[in-house]
């Protein structure tokens, strides 16, 4: 998985960059498990970055390195210029505030025994950003509000919050440092449907008005397309395939992303009636011990002898569109 | 399927539309409810744990004014009046053999006992927790040294080092807090290490750290109060064994010295002259098993209380 | 997966199903009023959001809500000739597994982590069928092999923590099936599993379905997994049915603002990324106070004077498909539903 340099076209400022990513962990008996392992990719102003994949893939170590929760075993995340991982004291504290996360879990994400008016107000706190008291509950308003709350709500406790509301009270924290760019780590996928559309049209909108970019992290695929400009898929720690949303829905070229696709339900009758699925033979191998070659050989329809001794290499077969390019792609 | 029954007759004006404000279904019912007040609520409704903490609060009630309900003195010794069996006109636990009264001994006993105990649990909990919050907190190879001298420490057998220690030093109360403590504060270090490790990993704290979140605010408002309820539990049982372990220990001739009374040395006496003069072992026995039982009872009512997870 | 027994003979009938339990903080009614059918070799699925009920209805037919607190107000679950709500305990462990069987969630927790997976289908066949030793034994390598699950001679002395999340549900599908229950009733049986794995878990359902001519209740959230197994839906809020259908019935005529909202808050693959989803307002309602009416009103946006008030009567639009909602009074305003809503017909 090579990947020095632009991955997107030249033109359009990418604000974030990452080039050849990788986070491996020790795992006991001088073994190695690499969570992600060689990737690479783009964001540009106003853009949102969907990346996709199974369970094990990865996904969620990319986004928690590009926020700084762990340090990257190798590679280089360059945010408005800089490489973040460089940067040291005050500069680095700086830039941390402008890359932010949500988590995934509402039950989890917020501290039980704070009221959410302080949970929201941390980042204000930390970084000295509210002046008096007064301040400080002014911004917390409107916070709050911003996120589709009522006032009221901050002097009340996570638990007493539906799971919808959790969410949105986290947006809210990690809206309150201004930060230009937020790791959404699967942020609706523990919602109920009726609510996902609340919080992604909520994001939607948050990025319109504030010019925020998106690293939108989720195993749902159709959630992804909808809120995503481009897409990335990866499996087993590196990406298979990368394109723009409606690209990749419509001409998926990795085997991998067509069998993805393949079996996403569509709540459409007729549509489920015609459909050919691709099925996947196996289990998906351990990041411990991924497959040489081609890592995706294991399962894959498609596999040839080659696959056990090539890697593919990461091309651009159309504009803005990238493959871990195997035989199956020509 | 049944239809429904209308109760009114239908007007058209029923067919109104209602305008809905989106904000109006945002709103939270009730006042809020802080996590303390929930558990408390909680606790209320567990009979047997507020039985339990009745107990309690009549023992210490007892300890500290029991020796004033009775015109005598723990310490006075009256040869005349020695052995004489329990009556309420009279001594209401009866005396000893130096005609001292029980009931006066049994609360006094009572008193060294608790503050025995209190003082052993207190310090094996500062010190464990804090052992147990910084292992966990650093994790990696500070915590991999630490876990291992904590191994080694566990594998020491307590009792020896207990009876060592009180061959060393002189039998008191100072000597057997120092005993229960330095063996007791491994297994607070454990449960405080787990917890510490599991909130480490939870959402909210890493979302703090993404925040620039600095270790005194981690610490301080992020984990404490998320093991705190933990410390409470731990105390509602480190309390009846140490008061047990003390007892223990006066049993066997370690503990307190004669003429001073602890629970322990009560029952060591006693059990000595339990064929003629069984009373002079029940009481103490009865309180010692009271405060044992009633803590631990408490405790699980406690911890069933607090526990986050088992909420409504 | 639309071709259905729809003339078929009913297998089970819930009728009025009315469950509550206690907490300390009042009774809280999670199913209130419930009815439905489930016919001889179709799948029914009951899709809701938490808090709808769907899960303690599905529950209650086999008799596993907590005995503690939970309170039986009314109803009867008619199978077999009686009703399962009046059943003893001991007649129930007669009739769960062989007759009913059940698969839940999380694949990591219904199966005893300490015991090998064959005994654990051996188990059931030891107690319900008398099946002993080997006998016992071919049949459960027979199901693992039915689930799909290669080399199954090998694999029925394996524990589970040796199996991935996908095996680990067709384990639990082989003992669900293992004594040749009539209906089976599958709680979210594909929500912790990968969109692979659920695709292949789905297909095996259908596949069973269709060999052993199985009645399926399928309990879910997401349309998408109801679209392409289920014959019939029920939708549930706040503890009732507010529509049912045939799955064409439901996808592509939907008659209630709440399945609408349901259908326009899903972004489809085909939708068209400029356009705002269309949720719907507010959080799922308190299950201590429920409105005296339509338990929908209070985020719906048709809502009308008579909604918070009056319970809707039934409004019958075909054999299988009604629905409870004020908008279908001939004294109501015409409404349509949202754009991105139904369709075909």
């Amino acid at each position: 998985m090579t990947a020095t340099g632009a991955n997107g076209s030249a033109n359009g400022r990418a604000l974030l960059e990452v080039l050849d990513l990788k986070k491996h962990f020790r795992v006991g008996r001088g073994m190695t498990l690499k969570a992600v392992d060689g990737i690479s990719l783009e964001i540009k102003k106003g853009e949102t970055f969907g990346l996709v994949g199974e369970s094990g893939c990865g996904k969620s170590t990319v986004g928690r390195t590009l926020v700084r929760l762990y340090e990257p075993s190798a590679g280089q995340v360059v945010f408005g210029g800089k490489d973040i991982h460089r940067t040291m004291g005050e500069e680095a504290r700086a830039l941390n505030r402008k890359m932010q996360m949500v988590f995934q879990d509402p039950q989890a994400s917020l501290n039980p025994r704070m009221i959410v008016g302080d949970i929201v107000a941390e980042g204000l706190d930390i970084h000295k950003l509210a002046g008096s008291g007064e301040e400080r509950l002014d911004r917390v308003h409107e916070l709050l509000e911003t996120g589709g709350l009522n006032r009221e709500h901050a002097s009340r406790y996570p638990h007493e919050f539906s799971g919808g509301q959790r969410q949105r009270i986290g947006i809210a924290r990690a809206l309150a440092v201004d930060p230009d760019f937020i790791v959404a780590d699967e942020p609706v996928s523990a919602l109920d449907v009726s609510i996902q559309a609340q919080v992604i049209n909520l994001m939607k909108q948050l990025q319109r008005e504030r010019d925020l970019i998106y690293l939108f992290i989720s195993h749902d695929l159709s959630v992804v397309k909808y809120i995503s400009d481009r897409v990335g898929v990866m499996y087993l720690g590196v990406m298979v395939e990368m394109a723009p949303s409606e690209e990749l829905y419509s001409n998926p070229l990795h085997p991998y992303t067509q069998a993805l696709l393949s079996a996403v339900p569509v709540p459409d009758p007729d549509v489920e009636l015609e459909r050919e699925r691709i099925v996947l033979e196996g289990d998906v191998p351990s990041p411990v011990d991924p497959p040489s070659g081609c890592r995706f050989r294991t399962r894959c329809p498609y596999t040839t002898e080659a696959c056990v001794h090539d890697e593919p290499a990461w091309r651009e077969v159309s504009p803005e569109h990238w493959v871990a390019a195997c035989h199956c792609v020509n | 399927m049944q239809t429904g029954n209308t109760q009114i007759t239908l007007t058209q004006d029923h067919f109104e539309p209602v305008k809905t404000n989106a904000r109006d279904v945002e709103v939270l019912s009730g006042p809020p409810v802080g996590f303390w007040r929930d558990a408390w609520r909680r606790l209320k409704r567990n009979r047997i744990a507020l039985v339990a903490g009745s107990i309690i609060f009549l023992v210490f009630l007892l300890a500290v004014v029991g020796p004033w309900l009775t015109p005598y003195t723990p310490f006075a010794q009256d040869l005349e009046r020695q052995y004489r069996e329990p009556s309420l006109s009279g001594f209401w636990f009866g005396t000893d053999e130096f005609g001292r009264s029980m009931f006066d001994r049994v609360w006094v006993g009572t008193r060294v006992s608790l503050y025995i105990a209190f003082l052993a649990t207190a310090l094996d909990i500062v010190i464990g927790m804090s052992y147990g919050a910084i292992s966990a907190y650093y994790g990696g190879g500070v915590d991999n040294v630490m876990q291992r001298i904590i191994e080694v420490l566990v594998g020491i057998p307590n009792l020896v080092v207990i009876i060592l220690m009180m061959l060393i030093l002189e039998p008191g109360i100072i000597a057997i807090t120092l005993a229960l403590t330095i063996t007791g504060w491994t297994s607070s270090a454990r449960l405080i290490r787990g917890q510490v490790l599991r909130l480490k990993e939870q959402e909210f704290f890493l979302a703090s750290r993404s925040l620039g979140a600095g270790t005194y605010r981690l610490i301080a408002k992020h984990l404490i109060p998320n093991v705190f309820y933990i410390v409470i539990i731990t105390l509602m049982f480190t309390v009846p064994s140490a008061v047990f372990f003390e007892a223990f220990l006066s049993f066997i001739g370690l503990g307190i010295q004669p003429p001073n009374a602890s629970l322990g040395a009560l029952i060591n006496d006693g059990a000595d002259q339990m064929r003629f003069y069984p009373y002079l072992l029940i009481f103490p026995a009865i309180v010692l098993a009271l405060i044992t039982i009633s803590f631990r009872l408490l405790g699980d009512g406690l911890r069933d209380a607090l526990d986050p997870r088992m909420r409504k | 997966m639309a071709s259905g027994a729809v003339n078929a003979e009913i297998v089970l009938r819930v009728s009025d199903l009315r469950i509550s339990y206690s907490t300390y903080a009042g009774e809280v009614q999670a199913v209130r009023g419930t009815s439905f059918d489930l016919r001889q070799g179709e799948t029914l699925a009951i899709v809701g959001e938490s808090g709808s009920g769907k899960s303690v209805a599905a529950r209650s037919i086999m008799r596993l809500n907590p005995e503690s607190n939970t309170i039986v107000r009314g109803g009867e679950i008619l199978f077999e000739g009686e009703d399962l709500l009046k059943l003893s305990e001991r007649r129930m462990q007669a009739i769960r597994g062989p007759k009913i069987a059940m698969v839940f969630q999380d694949p990591m927790t219904s199966l005893d982590p300490t015991m090998r997976v064959g005994r654990q289908i051996t188990e059931s066949l030891k107690k319900h069928l008398g099946m002993t030793g080997n006998a016992a034994k071919r049949r459960a390598v027979e199901l693992l092999k039915l689930v799909g699950i290669p080399n199954p001679g090998d694999r029925f002395r394996q524990y589970p923590h040796q199996f991935s999340g996908g095996m680990r549900q067709r384990v639990v599908i082989a003992i669900a099936l293992a004594c040749d229950p009539q209906v089976l009733i599958a709680d979210e049986p594909t929500t912790a599993l990968d969109v692979t794995i659920q695709a292949e878990i789905l297909e095996l359902m259908r596949d069973l379905q269709a060999r052993l001519s199985m009645s399926i209740i399928l309990i879910t959230h997401d349309l998408g997994v109801v679209a392409s197994s289920a014959h019939r839906i029920a939708v549930m809020y706040g503890g009732k049915i507010v529509e049912t259908g045939t799955v064409r019935e439901i996808f592509y005529n939907p008659q209630m603002p709440y399945t609408w909202g349901l259908l326009a808050s899903i972004p489809l693959p085909t939708a068209d990324r400029s356009q705002d989803l269309i949720p719907i307002p507010g959080t799922p309602p308190d299950a201590i106070n429920l409105p005296k009416g339509c338990p929908f009103s209070a985020r719906c946006p048709y809502t009308m004077k008579v909604c918070g008030d009056e319970m809707p009567e039934v409004t019958r639009f075909s054999k299988d498909h009604w629905t409870t909602c004020w908008l279908h009074h001939p004294m109501a305003p015409k409404v349509d539903p949202p754009a991105r809503v139904g369709g075909r017909h």
